[in-house]
């Protein structure tokens, strides 16, 4: 002990300039090699293959909604089966709320956020590569499980006593169900480490109201993930249980009921849509400041909507259930409930309304995006309000005019940012700008082919089309508005398909996009494009909510971090003033051996009880070699 | 919309009553209910126009109107940073003011959607996959009987129908008389409706309720009141025994050939439970549950296969010669 306290750690502040950088990589790289992609706990390296991945389950659920649009194109189609066409339903909803627009927005977190708030990686990185690879195994199951015609029928709501053993006897809605499992772990840990990383690991003087809006629409998603997914993990395992051991959580006839399911489902899938929309208004404001040339309007305003709007998500979840007979002035409740939503909505919207009205708006594709999202999410919000009303939701429930509502709100209010979002920050990831005229094709094409998919379905739901019908008469009326919308779909499809060709064509010869080509604030854009293992040389001190603009020569910086392990520093939660040097993990393999023995146990526990049994102590090994002390001087002490 | 609505129109009126599928549009109400929820429905309709056209035509001038001139992001005007806090106050507010407001006028038209009336006729339905159990009961019962997928109701007077399920979550909807309710497993739901003017109003299940989902509709028949009278009075009948010698040998091969194991005739010995009553079936617009339009062809195709037509039905294909076919479907038909 007295040996090294005497011979004094090497720290960052007695190393400089290329010296300092290489010394810091060569302490925070991933290994190199095959075993060293495992073992990597690297925010950047897991929130790269979170993005890619969970893009991936964005093709494959576009793939099947283009395959609906073309079977309801026409009347009596036989392009499907109504067995095919259930599986492709619920395939496309499930994989679209739990495999694609959460986690993407987690990985968009998982990469951004640590950069954003000025830290070398995200709270701990090894429970984020476990997240990581638990949402890429249960992805993979569900959809193997779709190529072996066993994916899930039965919605990607699962009503029970539809979803029961008695009226689905096969195994479907059980890997619909751990599918769920899965995910929700992955969301939880990825939620723990933004609040802990947003709370202790922000660069010193990153106050509060210091803090970029995008890191405070994912601390507070996150907070909504914490307090919603365990809902649905209850709904789930209960239903699992129900069809495995024969407990009657959902039976009528023993004494449960369908109701409880619905309750437990919406109280957490209604906060789910503001888990997918409030990130996507985070994207906006970083998008909008950059390219309006100014900060956005009303900075507290939006944070206070973005928190307003987390506690009302929870009070309105009874509006999805307004037909199952519910008392009538209950009911009425929660239609002022549901609307009132759109206060903090529509203050986010003012704001941004003000920021481009004071601004200089830089036109580049980014820009269009959120141009784009206001037009079709204020008229998604507007339906919203409609379908709040209980006599208009008892007409509109379950009938397209609802799909084109949820469309017009999560494309109009997450996709398009997200996309956005991709041309946004695709140069800080890639070191590469995509390309830009693509760029314009790619959101006209989206912005056309959405509505002309979406607008007409409001109209065939008025006119009396229902949802998930696999097919209908030719004399429903319903023919042309469907023809119309499915050539939407195409054209939509079609916008995707350009931007996988931008990414592609982009990555090998895009222009050299620099450290900060859009000349924006936040202090992403301080660090090189991509940026190097350790994020930043130095940890930058922040005087300025928008640091890169305020301090646009160089940036202060703190130092005396070790240059010998792995460190960030921590900081008070309000003022972010520095507290202690902590210890960072290196590279392991344990996450990916947990996540494998927490996959075995999963998916076996569907076909035998006796797998909680055996599952477990292969998973308390993997749990044990993770935490085996490993000799950290700091531990020793 | 008021275009949709005319062309919606058009067909119905020119088809004799028994060939058409059926109004099934919230745009084209022949119900007092529905009439008042698109009453609601275009308040918010125009609150929602009017608000979204403000917002396109600000973004647009916002973007479009000449700026200042400065290449600092953080050089910001006072005095436009001091206003714009006070205009996004102010929309806030008029937001929060108008939505209370929506929310009165959603409660009102509730209040009369669901208002209830004492001495409406009384059905009860129970869903089954993927059909629909109609129950007309009465105090006495030899005035209680039962059909299915056909509704036929007085016009001008309330209907209260009474809602359960036989096995999952279903939701009875018919657009053009009101809005839906669910058949919920283990749960009673009742809903009120008043038809306004005779016609046939195409209903359809809108809850999933499994793999033929899309092919559990029915129809409700709005007759005039004495019309409905005399209906009543001869669906309360048992079925006539048929007369010629097909339709016997129809009524035999129905026993023999295991149709009467789920199908009910009342007045013979076919007493099934488990499929819809069909005892006067020959009077009903449509088979299989609004699949199919009534008629001897398409009659013969389902019974002949119906697993063809509604793929997964608890119908299942008979071994049937043409001959015993054409028997059952004559027997049937006459089910008048």
């Amino acid at each position: 002990m007295s040996m090294m306290a005497e011979q004094r750690e090497l720290r960052d502040d007695a190393l400089n300039g290329l010296q300092l950088s290489t010394h810091m990589e060569s302490i925070w790289r991933t290994p190199s090699g095959f075993s060293g992609a495992l073992m990597s706990v690297d925010h950047k390296v897991v929130g790269r293959r979170y993005i890619v991945t969970a893009f991936a389950f964005l093709l494959l659920g576009g793939l099947l909604a283009v395959l609906m649009r073309v079977q309801l194109a026409k009347p009596e189609s036989t392009f499907l089966s109504a067995d095919k066409y259930n599986q492709i339903f619920t395939m496309h909803g499930s994989t679209m709320m739990f495999l694609f627009a959460v986690p993407v927005m987690e990985a968009f977190a998982v990469y951004l956020v640590p950069l954003m708030v000025g830290t070398r990686n995200i709270a701990f990185p090894r429970l984020n590569a476990f997240s990581y690879w638990m949402f890429l195994f249960g992805g993979c199951f569900l959809w193997i499980s779709f190529a072996l015609n066993v994916g899930p029928d039965v919605g990607w709501f699962a009503y029970v006593p539809l979803s029961s053993l008695q009226y689905t006897p096969t195994k479907r809605p059980d890997v619909w169900a751990q599918m769920i499992t899965f995910t929700e772990v992955a969301a939880l840990a990825v939620s723990v480490e933004i609040v802990v990383t947003v709370f202790k690991q922000r660069a010193p003087g990153m106050t509060l109201d210091r803090i970029p809006l995008f890191v405070w629409a994912m601390l507070v998603t996150s907070f909504l993930v914490m307090f919603a997914m365990p809902s649905i993990m209850v709904a789930s395992t209960s239903m699992i249980l129900d069809r495995l051991v024969n407990t009657r959580f959902y039976d009528s006839s023993s004494g449960g009921h369908p109701l409880l399911w619905q309750h437990l489902f919406w109280f957490f899938g209604h906060p789910e849509v503001y888990i997918i929309f409030i990130p996507g208004t985070g994207m906006v404001s970083a998008i909008l400041a950059t390219f309006a040339r100014r900060p956005v309007v009303g900075y507290p305003v939006v944070i206070l909507s973005l928190i307003a709007t987390g506690f009302l998500s929870f009070g309105l979840w009874v509006h999805h259930m307004f037909v199952t007979g519910l008392p009538q002035l209950g009911a009425g409740l929660f239609t002022a409930s549901s609307m009132l939503i759109a206060v903090p909505s529509g203050l986010q919207i003012f704001c941004w309304l003000a920021t481009l009205w004071d601004g200089r708006p830089v036109y580049r594709t980014p820009l269009l995006f959120v141009i784009g999202f206001i037009v079709i999410f204020v008229m998604g919000g507007l339906s919203g309000v409609m379908v709040a009303s209980v006599p208009i939701d008892t007409q509109v429930h379950d009938t397209y005019f609802v799909v084109a509502h949820f469309h017009y709100v999560l494309i109009g209010g997450a996709v398009f940012p997200l996309i956005g979002a991709v041309y946004y920050w695709f140069p800080k990831i890639t070191g590469r700008m995509l390309s830009e005229r693509l760029g314009r094709w790619n959101f006209w094409l989206a912005f056309v082919g959405f509505n002309v998919a979406f607008f007409p379905m409001h109209i065939l739901g008025l006119i009396g089309m229902p949802r998930r019908v696999y097919t209908y008469t030719a004399d429903m009326d319903w023919a042309h508005l469907n023809l119309l919308s499915s050539g939407g779909a195409l054209i939509f499809a079609l916008s995707f398909a350009l931007l996988l060709a931008n990414v592609i064509h982009s990555l090998r010869n895009g222009a050299l996009a620099g450290d900060n080509p859009w000349n924006a604030s936040t202090l992403e854009w301080a660090t090189s494009s991509p940026p190097p293992p350790q994020n930043f040389d130095r940890i930058p001190v922040v005087k300025h909510r928008d640091p890169l603009w305020f301090d646009n020569e160089s940036l202060p910086v703190v130092a005396g971090l070790s240059a010998e392990r792995r460190e960030v520093l921590l900081t008070s939660l309000a003022e972010a003033e520095p507290q202690i040097r902590e210890a960072s993990p290196e590279p392991s393999i344990w996450p990916l051996l947990t996540a494998i023995a927490t996959t075995v146990f999963f998916i076996g526990s569907i076909f035998t009880p006796w797998a909680v049994l055996w599952g477990t102590p292969p998973m308390a090994v993997a749990l044990i070699g993770w935490f085996w002390p490993a000799g950290h001087k700091e531990d020793e002490e | 919309m008021p275009v949709r609505m005319r062309t919606a129109l058009v067909p119905f009126a020119t088809l004799p009553l028994a060939d058409c599928a059926g109004r099934q549009s919230a745009l084209d109400p022949q119900g007092l209910q529905s009439n008042q929820i698109l009453q609601t429905l275009f308040i918010f309709l125009i609150v929602a126009a009017v608000i979204w056209t403000a917002v396109v035509v600000v973004l647009c001038i916002g973007l479009l109107r000449r700026k200042r001139h400065a290449d600092q992001p953080l050089a910001l005007h006072q005095g436009f940073e001091r206003t714009s806090g006070y205009v996004v106050f102010g929309l806030g507010l008029v937001t929060l003011i108008i939505v209370l407001g929506l929310s009165i006028v959603s409660y009102a038209g509730q209040r009369t959607v669901f208002a209830k009336d004492e001495h409406a006729l009384t059905l009860k339905i129970i869903g089954h996959q993927w059909w629909w159990e109609i129950r007309y009961e009465d105090d006495s019962p030899h005035q209680s009987f039962v059909t299915a997928n056909e509704i036929r109701i007085p016009t001008g007077q309330p209907v209260k129908v009474e809602l359960e399920s036989a096995d999952v979550i279903h939701s009875f909807w018919v657009p053009s008389l009101t809005g839906k309710m669910d058949l919920i497993t283990g749960q009673k739901n009742e809903l009120q409706f008043t038809a306004k003017n005779p016609g046939v109003y195409r209903g359809q299940c809108a809850e999933f309720c499994g793999l033929q989902h899309a092919h559990m509709a029915f129809a409700v028949l709005a007759l005039p009141p004495d019309e409905y009278g005399r209906w009543r009075d001869h669906e309360n009948q048992s079925a006539t025994s048929p007369t010629d010698t097909l339709g016997k040998q129809g009524e035999q091969l129905f026993r023999a050939r295991g149709c009467a194991l789920c199908h009910t005739i009342r007045g013979t010995l076919a007493g099934g439970q488990l499929g819809p009553d069909l005892t006067h079936f020959g009077s009903r617009t449509t088979i299989a549950a609004g699949t199919l339009p009534m008629s001897s062809a398409t009659l013969g195709a389902w019974i002949a296969d119906p697993q063809h037509i509604k793929p997964g039905s608890n119908m299942p294909k008979m071994p049937l010669q043409s001959g015993e076919l054409i028997a059952i479907i004559h027997y049937l038909e006459q089910l008048k």
